[in-house]
C-alpha cells in the first residue's frame, strides 16, 4: 500500500489540519506515515496544501510531487494541482466551492458538495471529513475508527464534543460513495 | 513506547533537552521558528532557561557566555539569522567552546525567501566566520534522526570542544513523522575543568579568543588544526544506500536524499544500478565512502538544494576519476523525483555532457 495524497485549498479551511489528523490515523493503525506542509507567509485567505504520505513500508521522499489522490478544497487548487495526478489515481473535488469540471479522463473525479452537505448537518466546519470519509471509502486508506481515535488524541478535552459530527461528516461521505456502488481498490 | 507525530522543528528542541541542554538562546525566523516556540514551553518544565534575545548577534554572544561558564547550550536560526551570528561563532572556535547551533536552511542570498534550500552549505562547512576554523556539520533527513542526532550534536561539541552545526531545510524542520523517543535517559555532562565559574581560589580560567603575540596564535592555531584532523578522521559519517554495486551513485543529503531514495527505489525497480551515498556529516566530508565506489561506479550525480556547493566536495572525494554530474533546485524549489529520475535516464544513456 502507497498512497500520496495532495490536499489543497484556501488557509484557514483546515487543509493542515484534515491531512494531519490522516497522518495520525496511519500512524495509529501500523504503518509509516509522513505530513509535508507548504508554508507560505500568508495567514487565513492564502494558499495552503500539505502532502501526506501513508505506506505499508518506509517512506523514502515525503515530498508529494506526483499525488496518487488530490482532494481540491478550492478552484485554484484543482487548477494548479490535477496535472501532477498519477494516472490511475483520485480526484476529490468540493465542488460547493469549485464551478469547473476536472479536465483529466485518465484518472477517477468525484465531485461532493461538502460546505452544503456540512451545513444539512449542523456544522459547516466538517466539510473536510466529509471528503476525507469518500476518500477512505474509496481507497480504504485507513479506517474511519482511526480517524476518530486521532480526533480523540489531537482534539483537545473540551473541543470532544464535537467528535459526533465530525463522525457523520466521515460516515456521510462514505454513504455518498457507497450510493455510487463503488468498489475499494 | 507508542510513537508520537512530531514535526522537525519540535523534535530538535525536544532532542535537545534530552540531551541535557537547559540553555537556549534564539530570535524567531521561518522556517525554525516552531523550534524556540517548542522550548519556549519545555524549558521552564525541566529548570532550564529559554530567552529570545533582541538580535542573532545577542543570541551567538549569549552561547559564548554561557558555553564559558560551562552550560550545554543551544541556538538556532536560518540563513539571515546565521549569517549575523559568523562573528560569534569564530570567537567560540577560538576560545574552544563546545555548543550547538540549528540552522534550518531557507532560500538565499539576502532576505531571499522561507522556502527550504540547502545553499548555505559553503557557510556551514568552509567557515562563514574569520580565522582558520572547521566545526562538525550534521546532516539528519528524518524526523527520527533528529531525535537521534541531537544527543551525538552535543557530545561531539563536548568532546572537541568545538561549535557543532546541526544543518537541516525548511522541509525537514516543518515536516512531520511518527518518532520514538524512547526512555529518558539521565544525561552525564562531562566535566567542565576549565570554565569559568566565579572566584573559588583555584587556578585561573579564561575565556579568550585574542592571542595577541603572533608565535602563541601560530601555536594556537596548530593546536586547532590537530583537533580538526581528528574530526576527519574520526567522525566521518555516512548512509551508502544501494551504493555497493551501483553504476551511478546520486549523492545527496537532508530532504534531497528523501527525494533521491526514491528515484533509487524506482530504478532498482526497473533494474537500473542506481545507489545513493547521504552524507550525514557535511563536514567532515564523509571522503572515505567514495573510496571502494571509485572501482565500481561509473558515474556520480550530486543533488542539491542550490545551484551546486556539495558537488565540489564530491569532485574531491572522487579526485574527478568519475565524472560528476550535478541536479539542483533553488531558490525555495524543491527537486522532484521525477526530474531527478529523467537527469538519472540521461546519463546512463551516455547523453549528459559534465
Amino acid at each position: 500500500m502507497f498512497q500520496a495524497i495532495l490536499i489543497a485549498g484556501f488557509g484557514g479551511q483546515g487543509v493542515l489540519s484534515t491531512g494531519q489528523l490522516l497522518a495520525y490515523a496511519g500512524m495509529l493503525e501500523g504503518r509509516h506515515v509522513a505530513w509535508i506542509p507548504s508554508y507560505g507567509p500568508e495567514m487565513r485567505g492564502g494558499t495552503a496544501n500539505c502532502g501526506v504520505t501513508i505506506a505499508d513500508r518506509p517512506i523514502s521522499s515525503p515530498v508529494v510531487s506526483e499525488p496518487t489522490t488530490l482532494i481540491a478544497m478550492n478552484r485554484p487548487s484543482l487548477e494548479k494541482f490535477e496535472p501532477d495526478v498519477q494516472p490511475g489515481g483520485l480526484i476529490l473535488v468540493n465542488s460547493s466551492l469549485i464551478d469547473i469540471k476536472a479536465r483529466r479522463t485518465d484518472v477517477r473525479v468525484e465531485y461532493i458538495k461538502a460546505n452544503e452537505l456540512a451545513e444539512e448537518i449542523g456544522n459547516s466546519k466538517v466539510a473536510n471529513n466529509i471528503i476525507l470519509g469518500a476518500l477512505l471509502e474509496i481507497t480504504g486508506v485507513v479506517s474511519i475508527d482511526a480517524v476518530e481515535e486521532s480526533l480523540r488524541k489531537v482534539l483537545p478535552a473540551h473541543h470532544h464534543d464535537l467528535i459526533p459530527v465530525n463522525r457523520r461528516a466521515l460516515e456521510l461521505g462514505r454513504e455518498l460513495m457507497r450510493e455510487k456502488g463503488t468498489e475499494k481498490r | 513506547m507508542a510513537k508520537i507525530l512530531m514535526k522537525g522543528n519540535e523534535a530538535i528542541g525536544e532532542g535537545a533537552v534530552r540531551a541535557g541542554c537547559r540553555y537556549f538562546f534564539g530570535y524567531p525566523i521561518t522556517p525554525q521558528s516552531e523550534l524556540p516556540h517548542y522550548l519556549a514551553k519545555r524549558m521552564p518544565q525541566v529548570g532550564g532557561v529559554y530567552l529570545q534575545a533582541e538580535s542573532e548577534v545577542a543570541t551567538i554572544n549569549m552561547v559564548y557566555g554561557a558555553a564559558g561558564a560551562g552550560a550545554r547550550v543551544m541556538t538556532s536560526s536560518s540563513g539571515p539569522g546565521i549569517s549575523l551570528m559568523q562573528e560569534g561563532i569564530s570567537y567560540v572556535v577560538g576560545a574552544e567552546l563546545p555548543c550547538v547551533i540549528v540552522n534550518m536552511m531557507r532560500g538565499g542570498p539576502g532576505l531571499g525567501n522561507i522556502a527550504p534550500a540547502q545553499s548555505d552549505y559553503f557557510q556551514a562547512t568552509r567557515g562563514g566566520g574569520h580565522g582558520d576554523y572547521r566545526m562538525i556539520v550534521l546532516a539528519p533527513a528524518s524526523v527520527q534522526e533528529i531525535i537521534d542526532l541531537m544527543q551525538d550534536a552535543f557530545d561531539l561539541a563536548d568532546r572537541y570542544r568545538n561549535p557543532v552545526m546541526l544543518a537541516g531545510d525548511g522541509v525537514l524542520g516543518q515536516m512531520m513523522e511518527p518518532v520514538e523517543l524512547g526512555e529518558e535517559k539521565e544525561v552525564r555532562i562531562p566535566p567542565r575543568p576549565w570554565a569559568a565559574t566565579g572566584r573559588t581560589g583555584g587556578e585561573k580560567h579564561l575565556i579568550n579568543s585574542l592571542y595577541i603575540v603572533p608565535e602563541d596564535l601560530e601555536k594556537h592555531n596548530i593546536r586547532l588544526a590537530a583537533k580538526f584532523a581528528a574530526m576527519e578522521k574520526e567522525e566521518q559519517r555516512w548512509e551508502d544506500y544501494l551504493a555497493a554495486d551501483a553504476e551511478l551513485v546520486l549523492v545527496a543529503f537532508g530532504t534531497a536524499a528523501r527525494v533521491c531514495k526514491a528515484v533509487v527505489d524506482r530504478c532498482r525497480r526497473e533494474g537500473k544500478a542506481v545507489g545513493l551515498i547521504r552524507p550525514l556529516t557535511l563536514w567532515p566530508f564523509p571522503v572515505k565512502a567514495f573510496q571502494p565506489l571509485l572501482a565500481t561506479a561509473a558515474h556520480f550525480l550530486t543533488v542539491e538544494m542550490s545551484m551546486g556547493q556539495m558537488v565540489e566536495d564530491v569532485r574531491l572525494a572522487t579526485r574527478e576519476c568519475r565524472p560528476v554530474y550535478f541536479y539542483g533546485r533553488c531558490g525555495g524549489m524543491l527537486p522532484v523525483a521525477g526530474d531527478v529520475y529523467a537527469a538519472v535516464q540521461k546519463i546512463l544513456a551516455g547523453g549528459e555532457a559534465k
